[in-house]
This record gives structure tokens, sequence and C-alpha cells, in this order.
């Protein structure tokens, strides 16, 4: 278990010593980058004066927010749409050119609608969040076994049923690949739309820290979001984990 | 006794390309008689799992009519139990879950289908493995999961459609043994549909051979040979000599398709 841990941080301190070893050499001159030492102190007193807490805690409102409305509108549609075929034949055209838009390139029509406050932020996340959760479900969905809606209806499932019963428990593993991918894309498009368009949160912060050259405190922002990344995606795992007990380990 | 009755079942599918339809099935008459063990036999593509999921109440026939004890079927019940193939067990259900479905779906009461399955589980040798999932089971005990849930909801048929197919050839003598000893307990009638002759031979009362495109039945044979029936029958001249003839039918269909 330590070994299987120390095997897995070999390669992330190499980096940390390069990292440090690069602008203290001269190399890479130290006003492009900071070396870890300095970029740890000015996470340090930005944490201690609080204003780490304000950038993140408002960033992490805003991502949790569009991921959130993301997961309760698509899911419950994208079960809809791969249960009845009719359904996904007539909106299949119009979701493949909408989801080809890019979120950011809408940024601007949402400022536009909503002005600069949090409902234009959210509805761009929202619009980047929704496509993985949107496509994985439907396609969970129709890649169910069809031998078990056969044998289910032979011990006298319903359509209800069946959908319970084989459909849901049988699209959670596609589900969790929507989950993971969407919330990824929700951190992604939360940076670039605070970079665009905000006074506050880590998106901002970076571009804020750049352009008043305080550059430890730029990369401590651009590390708390990777590690934001990482949180993220491994609960997501663990949550899947514990609910796909039945999943053969690859 | 009657139990299971076919009366000019058609079935017909429409071709994929273009227009047209293919007939599938050109005019099954059939009576299967109750506690017997019935097998169908004939070519790969002749149409016997058609008629097996006709019987099942999955698909419907194109014309004609199923009944089970003198009713007209109009869909799947609870009178009858089928084992697939492909074992067909949902993966995430444990083997009691798996057990259970269909006493859930029949609206068993929960204390009594902890009892039943615990029975059932018994019964196909599975004891101590209630709590696997099917990716921890091998093939062969997977299929005996797919017959304790097929028995389970207590059908009086049992519809079994190639089940020992996908097996070894020892797991697959082995289950051929066992689904003897389950019949004999459980007083079942069984409609069996295989391409394996041996096998027909050494589980059936009765035989039916159907030719291929359309699926019709060429030949009913009915095996005479003694039960309980042992491993060693096999090698009896009498089990040989019924296996070659069977043989020979389903051969010359063979050669039309």
């Amino acid at each position: 278990m330590l070994y299987k841990y120390f095997k897995k941080s070999i390669a992330l301190f190499t980096f940390l010593i390069i990292w440090e070893l690069l602008p203290a050499s001269g190399i890479i001159s130290k006003t492009f980058l900071s070396p870890p030492s300095e970029v740890f102190q000015a996470l340090v007193k930005l944490i201690i004066s609080g204003e780490l807490w304000i950038h993140t805690s408002i960033s992490l409102q805003r991502a949790f927010t569009g991921f959130a409305l993301a997961v309760i509108t698509m899911i419950p549609l994208g079960f809809l749409m791969g249960w009845y075929r009719a359904f996904e034949e007539i909106s299949d055209g119009l979701i493949q050119a909408m989801r080809q838009v890019s979120s950011l390139s809408l940024f601007p029509v949402f400022l536009l609608f909503f002005g600069i406050g949090e409902i234009s932020k959210i509805a761009v996340i929202f619009w980047g969040a929704q496509w993985p959760l949107l496509l994985n479900t439907i396609n969970g969905v129709k890649s169910v076994d069809l031998l078990l809606i056969k044998s289910a209806r032979s011990m006298g499932s319903n359509d209800i049923s069946i959908f319970r019963k084989v459909i849901l428990p049988s699209s959670i593993p596609s589900l969790f690949i929507g989950l993971r991918l969407s919330a990824t894309h929700s951190i992604l498009v939360l940076v670039a739309a605070e970079m665009i368009g905000a006074t506050s949160g880590l998106g901002y912060s970076i571009k804020n820290w750049e352009f008043n050259f305080m550059i430890p405190e730029m990369y401590a922002a651009i590390v708390v979001l990777a590690v934001l990344g990482l949180i993220t995606n491994y609960s997501l795992v663990w949550i899947e984990k514990k609910t796909v007990k039945w999943k053969e380990e690859i | 006794m009657i139990k299971v009755k076919a009366e000019g079942i058609i079935k017909e599918f429409p071709n994929k390309s273009g227009g047209g339809k293919s007939v599938a099935i050109g005019g099954i008459d059939l009576d299967i008689m109750d506690r017997e063990f019935f097998a169908i036999v004939g070519p790969s593509g002749c149409g016997k799992s058609t008629f097996l999921e006709i019987v099942a109440g999955l698909i419907k026939p194109t014309s004609g009519s199923i009944y089970i004890d003198g009713a007209r079927i109009t869909g799947p019940d609870h009178n009858r139990g089928i084992v697939f193939q492909g074992y067909a067990l949902f993966p995430w259900r444990t083997v009691k879950g798996n057990v259970a479905y269909g006493l859930e779906e029949k609206g068993v009461p929960v204390f009594e289908i902890e009892k039943i399955c615990r029975d059932y589980i018994s019964l196909v040798g599975l004891s101590g493995f209630e709590n696997h999932y099917p990716h921890e089971l091998s093939g062969g005990m997977k299929q005996r999961v797919a017959i304790a849930r097929a028995l389970a909801y207590n059908p009086d048929i049992l519809l079994m459609d190639e089940p020992f197919a996908a097996l070894d050839a020892q797991t697959r003598e082995i289950l051929q043994t066992e689904v003897l000893r389950i019949w004999n307990e459980t007083k079942k009638t069984v409609l069996f549909v295989t391409h394996n002759i041996e096998e027909a031979v050494f589980l059936a009362d009765r035989i039916a051979v159907m030719s291929g495109r359309p699926g019709v039945i060429k030949k009913i044979i009915e095996v005479q040979l003694s039960r309980p029936r042992h491993e060693e029958q096999r090698l009896r001249q009498d089990f040989m000599k019924l296996r070659h003839d069977v043989g020979m039918l389903v051969r010359e269909e063979a050669n039309v398709i």
C-alpha cells in the first residue's frame, strides 16, 4: 500500500524538483516561472488573508450550480430520449448541431441576455456541462442488453418495471462517465468565463494577478484549480465504485 | 393431458433489404403433454428458437395460437419460465437477487421470497453462493442460477433455448443430468430447444425434428430409453442407434440450407 503511493508520487516529486530548479538556476526567469516554494508561500498568505476562500467559494458556487442544473435536467431528458426512439430521432439533428456550438462562443450572448451577473456564468457552465450528461445517458439506455429486457419480460415485468429494474441500473456506468466528463467541463468553462467576464473567482484571480505581476499568486490559483479538479474526479470515482459494486474489475 | 397446444403457428419477418418477407415458421401444429420432456432439434436458422419465444409469449405469431391448459396465451406469464443460452442474468443483482426477480414481479411477499430463493438455490446446487455476483461465477454456475430463477416463481412449463450450447462438453453433460434430476423433482413440463442431437436423445421423451426455411416439424420421434437416464446409457446400442437416426434426419435438412 505504502509502496503503491510511493510509486505514484515519484513522477510528481521529480516534476516539483525540476520546477524548483529551473528558475533557481536561471534557465527560466523567475519573473515568468515562480518556484513551488514561493508559490506555496503565496498560497499560505492567500489562505491566511482569506482572499483564496472568497474566490474559491464563489467559483465553486458557480461551477456547482451550473453542473447541478445540468444533472437535474439532462439525466431525465437523456432517459426519455434513449427510451423513446421517436423522441430521439426527431431531436437528434438539433442536438448534434447545438453541441457543436462552443460554450465560450455563446458567453457574449449570455452576457447580452443576462448581464454581467451570476446568471450568465451559470448559464454558460450549464451549456458546457449538459452535453456529456445528455449523450452518455442516452448511450447508457440504448446500450442495454436486449436479452435482459427479454428475460425481464418473460418474468412478467411491465414497461415501468423494466425501466426501473433493468434500464436504470444498466445505464449507471455510462451515467458516471457523463458525470465525470461534465464535472471536468464545468470547471474548464468556469475558468474561461471568469477570465472574460467576472470580478471575482479563481479564473478572474489568475488573470488579475498576472495583470498585476503577482506571479506566485497566479500560480497558486492555478494549483488550487488543479486540486479542485482532482478532488471532484476522485470523489466521483469513489461514488461510482460504491454504486457499481457488481462490475467486473478490469 | 395436453399442456401446451400449438395450432397453425406461422411467423413471417419483413426482409431487411427491400420489400417482401421471409417465412421463419411455416405452420406448426404440436401437442406437448403435461410433465413431458419435449425437445426440438434442427439446423441453425430453422426457426426453433423463434417457436420457443412464441410459446413464451415474447413474440407474436403472424397467425395461429398457443394454448396452455386450453387457454389461449396473449403474452408472457408466470406459468412459463425461460432459460436462455446467454444466461441473461442481471449483472447488478447477486445470485439471490436474480432468483428473486420473478418473485418480486409476481408480488410474492418479501419474507417468503427469502425462503423460496434459498430452496431453489439449493435445488440447483449453489448454496453458499447466494451473495455472489454473476461475473464471479463460471458459465455452468450462471446457467444454474438462470434455471433457479426460471423455476423460483413456480411456472408449470420450463422453456429452455439452447441452454448449454455455450458450455464446455463436460459441464454440459453434468448439467444435462442435473436438469433431468430437477425435472424429476419439480414435475415440470419442459420444452427444450437444441441443435445438439445427443443432448436431445439423452433428455427427451419425444424429439421433434424441424426443417428450415420455412420451419416446419418434419417428424416427431418417441425416445424409448428407460428412465431415470444414466450417463452409461450414452454408450448403449439403442442410444447410439437413436442418435444416428435423428442425426440423419437433421443432416438432410442442414444440406437443404
